[in-house]
């Protein structure tokens, strides 16, 4: 039985991890999102295998160049990100609105092109010589739009705390003690992002 | 000492009494232990409800040619001049499963307890995020309307059984069920948010909150399985949410994910689901261990035996749990390898619960037994648990299993688990951490009675339904009686149900005790059990904030009827061994 004083000058008072709370947390949330895209994506691979002559190639139906600028978009989304949260433990007060407003913009701009992609799809899309692609045109249809449509959710989630941070900004509430919030959303926004990149791999491209 | 505190938990330690609105204080609280008691209402009413179905259901197995006693209070759709009608008994079946899994027994071994007993255990003031907290507790109960509502919409509640097997969930022509399948989806994934949010809460708290001096090793077993529990719901829940969402794409938008037609896999969902479904049967094992290892201990006066084995058959039990989801689907169609595998990983869980059986009855031996209403609650947890790991065992072998597949030897099975234990280990944590909760002890006497009244009953009702598996008694017939395999079992239903009726009565009597306490019981001092935890180191029940100062933890968790401690026979936690007594200043044995 560990008691007693040796063992109490022997180890110094465990204090749970040296992070923040939030962080943590949000560490533990995402690992719960992992899960969620796991669940969607290896159901894709599932009914993909089990039915691939059913799948349209890659550029039949999708518009990957334009979706492949709206990765990029997104993909910078990321840098300015983490350009906000250096300018945050900087102190810099113009590049925390700067690049946080920056971000939303991006995100925001992201969520209009999938909603013109989406548009064109429904209105124009042509495969297996139904005109109109939605999500009831088969497994192709259906995956395409539930797994874009809940990564889309997920940055419809982060553009609008996004905004919130940037209001925040223009009040002076991030600088270099106040930068947690920043870190924190930072975390969700990255995490988006790769599960986009991974999405685009498979969805669009193979 | 301030500081050390304001480090340790990471946030302000000022937390007096502060004059706040009743709705504030009771309704939209942000109070770990406000939260715990909300979730403990709201569970007991389901648990009510989902009794309730079940009784109906048994009326129904016991005399299908008889009608039902008030039932024309029920609308015409339920039962029709006076039948139960075959469609409303499905429905039964498939919302008495949901009701006790999802918003009766989980919410309450995780929702009330995990709530209650984390903050107050490791030390903290709160949990990581009690915002968040509220929030998880306000999204079950939109999620518990809709399932209550369901019952009434045209078509009537679901219907596919709680595994809600596809196609019979996907199609409403299949069902005859439209809307109130889709209530019930949509409830599903906000009640697995609900839980999602407050898995994150409880495991940062526990990673990050501890109390100066609470090592991982000092945490109370309950602390370890509910922190455990935490990481299963964590990861199991979303993988339901992707599912259910899934599904109730294919009934509202017509997709065909799971619809054979169109290209879909049926059998995509029982993996999906049963990937959710058996981490979630140790969602609703591991924390009633846990109640069960602390009642024990000091129902014994003795540490409990194999502390870190049982920490590691925690683990290890989560562990394997997410690696044997497919001995659900031995029928479903499966190569015979795979299926080998899947029993060789569900066998393997044997070893870790077995430790902690004998770890439980390692830690009664030659104890200074004190017979209390939980205690006898946690001892017939152990037996029950037994039984109904033994019949697993059955089901794990896919020989075996071929034969007693969807037959009430299984019915009998998941209850001895679910009923048998956890609600037989949440009864005992309910009277045990009532004094806590509500500052009253329960009446004793009527613990004693319940506690005597449900074993007897639990054992008549579900004992004979192994019989009734092997006889070929299918689990979710409406009527046997037209079957020539089951001819001559009208008299073992019948027992069953008149047990069940004496089963569901008897916790009528707990709710009496239950309610009667609140306000006529003993009042209890501060640890009515004399037990070493940090929860009973506070005043009952405790106040806002939980502490005046931040306790430090200086021992092991169960720690009854140490040698050095001469004047009683428990050491607290937080107890300094030197203001303690004076034997500790002597050289003391190391372990490990």
């Amino acid at each position: 039985m560990a008691h007693a004083q040796a063992a109490i000058m022997d180890r110094p008072p465990e204090r749970g991890l040296d992070v923040y709370t939030q962080k943590v947390g949000m560490w533990v949330f995402l690992c719960s999102e992992v899960m969620f895209f796991a669940g969607l994506i290896g159901s894709y691979i599932v009914l993909r295998f089990g039915a691939s002559d059913t799948w349209a190639a890659p550029g039949e139906v999708l518009n990957v160049p334009v979706t492949a600028v709206n990765t990029f978009i997104l993909i910078c989304s990321s840098v300015t990100m983490v350009k906000a949260f250096a300018a945050a433990e900087a102190d810099d007060q113009k590049g925390i609105k700067r690049y946080l407003l920056l971000t939303t913009l991006l995100g925001a701009m992201f969520l209009g092109v999938q909603a013109f992609e989406y548009t064109e799809l429904v209105l124009h899309g042509e495969w297996q010589g139904s005109h109109g692609f939605t999500p009831a045109a088969g497994l192709y249809g259906a995956t395409f739009f539930t797994m874009t449509g809940f990564h889309g959710f997920h940055v419809f989630l982060g553009v609008v705390c996004l905004a919130w941070a940037t209001i925040q900004a223009y009040r002076g509430r991030w600088g270099k003690d106040h930068h947690h919030g920043i870190e924190v959303l930072g975390l969700y926004w990255h995490f988006v992002d790769l599960v986009w990149i991974i999405l685009f791999t498979i969805v669009y491209l193979i | 000492m301030a500081t050390i505190v304001a480090e340790a938990t990471g946030q302000a330690i000022l937390h007096e009494e502060h004059g706040q609105s009743f709705l504030r204080k009771y309704i939209f609280s942000t109070d770990h232990k406000v939260i715990a008691i909300q979730f403990l209402f709201t569970t007991l009413f389901f648990l009510m409800i989902g009794g309730l179905l079940a009784m109906l259901m048994r009326y129904q197995i016991a005399w299908p040619d008889r009608t039902l006693p008030g039932g024309g209070i029920l609308p015409e759709t339920m039962v029709s001049s006076g039948y139960i009608l075959p469609e409303f008994y499905n429905s039964l079946v498939t919302m008495h499963g949901s009701i006790m899994v999802f918003f009766a027994i989980m919410p309450m071994l995780v929702g009330v307890y995990a709530n209650y007993l984390i903050p107050l255990q490791i030390g903290a003031r709160d949990m990581a995020f009690p915002r968040l907290n509220m929030i998880s507790f306000w999204l079950m109960v939109p999620a518990g309307l809709m399932t209550l509502a369901s019952f009434f919409v045209i078509g009537g509640a679901a219907a596919a059984g709680w595994t809600l097997y596809a196609p019979l969930s996907g199609r409403p022509d299949l069902s005859g069920v439209h809307l109130g399948q889709q209530l019930w989806l949509m409830s599903l994934v906000v009640l697995g948010l609900s839980s999602i949010l407050g898995s994150v809460n409880y495991i940062t708290t526990v990673i990050n909150m501890r109390a100066p001096g609470m090592t991982w090793f000092r945490m109370p077993l309950t602390v370890w399985a509910l922190f455990i529990t935490a990481i299963l719901a964590l990861l199991a829940m979303p993988v339901l949410s992707a599912a259910g969402i899934m599904l109730l794409f294919d009934q509202t938008i017509g997709t065909s994910f799971f619809l054979p037609e169109a290209g879909g896999q049926p059998l995509l969902w029982q993996h999906l689901f049963w990937f959710f479904g058996h981490p979630e049967v140790y969602i609703l094992i591991l924390p009633a261990m846990g109640f069960t290892s602390e009642i024990i201990a000091a129902g014994s006066r003795k540490p409990i035996f194999g502390y870190k084995a049982m920490v590691w058959a925690i683990v290890a039990i989560a562990f394997l749990g997410f690696i044997v989801w497919g001995h659900h689907m031995f029928q479903s169609g499966m190569n015979p390898t795979l299926g080998l595998s899947f029993t060789i990983s569900t066998l393997l869980i044997a070893v870790p619960s077995a430790i902690k059986t004998f770890n439980w009855m390692g830690t009664m031996w030659r104890g200074n037994l004190q017979l209390h209403t939980p205690m006898l609650f946690a001892i017939g947890f152990v037996a029950m648990f037994a039984i109904g790991g033994l019949s697993g065992i059955f089901m794990a072998s896919t020989p075996v299993d071929i034969y007693i597949h969807d037959t009430y030897f299984i019915v009998a099975h998941i209850h001895y688990v679910l009923f048998g234990g956890s609600l037989f280990a949440l009864f005992g944590a309910i009277y045990y951490w009532y004094p806590k909760m509500f500052g009253r002890m329960m009446n004793e006497t009527l613990g004693k009675v319940h506690f005597w009244l449900t074993l007897v009953f639990f054992n008549l009702v579900f004992f004979p339904m192994h019989g009734l598996g092997m006889v070929g008694m299918m689990r979710r017939i409406y009527d046997a009686t037209g079957y020539q395999h089951l001819q001559g079992i009208e008299d073992t239903n019948q027992l069953i149900t008149w047990a069940a009726f004496g089963l569901y009565a008897s916790g009528f009597l707990f709710a009496f005790n239950f309610f009667w306490s609140l306000w006529k019981g003993r009042k209890a001092e501060a640890n009515p059990w004399s037990a070493t935890t940090l929860e009973w180191q506070t005043p009952s029940p405790p106040k806002h904030g939980n502490w005046k100062e931040i306790p430090v933890v200086y021992h092991g968790p169960h720690e009854f009827s140490h040698p050095d401690v001469t004047d009683k026979d428990w050491l607290a936690q937080n107890e300094r061994p030197d203001v303690t007594s004076p034997a500790h200043t002597g050289p003391a044995p190391q372990p490990e």
